[in-house]
């Protein structure tokens, strides 16, 4: 399969640096927002961004990272039961901001499951949605507030984000579907 | 994964990796407030207890109940072997009201297989007989685990009746999978002759076993085997198999004492033991609800109807 590349290392780095730029702009600072990633990458990319916060704004911003497995729309419409990652959010939720933060963007499912598992969590100010890729191809009303960088893509395409803390190095690439993925990457 | 859980023979050591790492999942959702995700929304588990055992009942229905199934308790307490026609017919039953996974106990080994013939849906023996328990053997598993970091390698006895243990038969099979060396310990009328071909090792002596091991796991003296004349008393068997105070001393610093509950406080532990930072038995009960969501999303979650959907 021939995988073309959309983002290579310094743009993945530039990404980061902007989206954490433009979080602490839209919330005045940092200091009620929480960052939590969906795993798997979303949980990296959140440490990454949280990172950029602490050098920009000198607040130190608490991250989690939330597992949608069990509040996915498709359980038991597989043969295989989805592969379960952690959650581990162990600060507050309420009265705070919670940026989501996900690699890619896609048909919208997994952020819905994402609010559901959030509200299991408590009531946050407000949720916002940060992005390192939007590939198009909603199938739900569901917009991001922060983005890395925006890619019309097929819909038999797929879209992925390598990152150095689990693939040892970073990219976005995108690729022929080599199987059928589901929610994958949504 | 099969689509029943009868006997830890279903279960490959891959199998048993995936259902624990599941479970600390699950583990973390009962820390939460709110302690219920909507994994398996709709779907309906029946508990079809044809024995008494409250602890394994309320672990399956709490497990159920946070992964937002339905679940009905069918018990018939104080029934004797109901075998043939009237576990058919409750079957059918079950079957006709649509039940997705029937969790079974009863008094004859071999039920849940023989249930399997008549349900579409999922069966998971919560305890046959003398034959298997495995969820109670998966959760004992988790624990070890989550306590000592590893299971390859871990020198486990299982201290009692063996003869008439489900819980020592799954657990030394499991054990056995996953590379740890176990050991039966008791009085000889109750390890059964054919016990080495578990791959386990034998002893009568609890105390020479005692300095040797990972884990201390105590089964109940079951009382009315003494009438049968298994042991010829409970005293004595206390003052043989009993982890005492004294005894419990022992064993390495860091080794677990476990027990599958419920316990005889002053018989086979002393009820000091039982309160011992070390006794991991309340653990055990708290891990076993995450082992069986694990276990059940496992079995449902995955169970398409038609083969499952290849794209959202």
């Amino acid at each position: 399969m021939s995988a073309s590349r959309l983002m290579d290392e310094d743009e993945v780095r530039r990404a980061v640096t902007r989206i954490a730029h433009e979080i602490v702009e839209r919330n005045k600072g940092a200091s009620d927002t929480v960052l939590i990633g969906i795993a798997a990458r979303g949980d990296d990319l959140a440490r990454r961004l949280a990172a950029e916060i602490e050098r920009i704004d000198g607040t130190a911003v608490p991250v989690g990272a939330l597992d949608i497995t069990f509040y996915r729309d498709d359980i038991g419409m597989r043969a295989e039961a989805p592969e379960v990652h952690e959650t581990r959010i162990d600060f507050d939720i309420n009265a705070r901001t919670v940026v989501l933060v996900d690699d890619v963007l896609f048909t919208g499912r997994t952020i819905r499951s994402a609010l559901d598992a959030l509200v299991d969590f408590g009531r946050p100010t407000a949720i916002q949605l940060a992005v390192l890729v939007d590939r198009g191809h909603r199938e739900l009303p569901i917009r991001a507030d922060f983005v890395g960088k925006n890619v019309p893509t097929r819909k038999d395409e797929d879209v992925r984000v390598a990152l150095r803390e689990v693939d040892g190095q970073d990219a976005v690439l995108v690729e022929e579907r080599i199987r059928a993925g589901g929610m994958e990457g949504a | 994964m099969n689509k029943h859980l009868l006997s830890i023979h279903d279960v490959s050591a891959p199998d048993i990796v995936r259902v624990l790492d599941t479970a600390e999942s699950f583990r973390e959702v009962g820390t939460r407030i709110i302690k219920k995700v909507p994994a398996l929304r709709g779907r309906t588990v029946v508990n079809l207890f044809y024995e008494n055992s409250t602890r394994t009942r309320i672990s399956f229905e709490l497990a159920a109940k946070r992964l937002s199934a339905d679940v009905i308790n069918f018990t018939t307490s104080g029934t004797s072997v109901s075998k043939g026609e009237s576990l058919k017919d409750t079957a059918l039953t079950l079957q006709a009201m649509g039940a997705d996974a029937i969790v079974i106990r009863h008094s004859s080994s071999g039920s849940p297989l023989t249930l399997t013939r008549w349900v579409r849906g999922s069966v998971l023996n919560a305890g046959d007989g003398t034959h298997e328990h495995p969820t109670q053997a998966l959760l004992d598993l988790y624990t070890m685990r989550d306590r000592l970091g590893r299971i390859e390698g871990l020198r486990v006895a299982i201290v009692g009746d063996v003869m008439h243990s489900r819980v020592a038969r799954s657990l030394s099979f499991a054990l056995a999978k996953m590379g740890a060396e176990t050991t039966l310990v008791g009085p000889p009328t109750l390890i059964p002759p054919d016990a080495t071909a578990w791959g386990v090792q034998v002893s009568h002596d609890l105390e020479s076993v005692l300095p040797k091991l990972d884990v201390c796991y105590l089964l109940r003296v079951q009382k009315e085997r003494q009438r049968q004349q298994y042991f010829p008393s409970v005293r004595e068997y206390a003052r043989l198999f009993g982890l005492t105070r004294e005894r419990v001393t022992m064993l390495p610093e860091s080794a677990l004492v476990m027990h599958p509950g419920p316990m005889n406080r002053g018989v086979e532990i002393d009820s000091d033991v039982a309160d011992l930072p070390r006794s991991v038995i309340e653990e055990q009960v708290t891990n076993g609800i995450a082992v069986r969501m694990s276990l059940l999303y496992l079995l449902l979650a995955g169970s398409a109807p038609e083969g499952g959907v290849t794209d959202a």
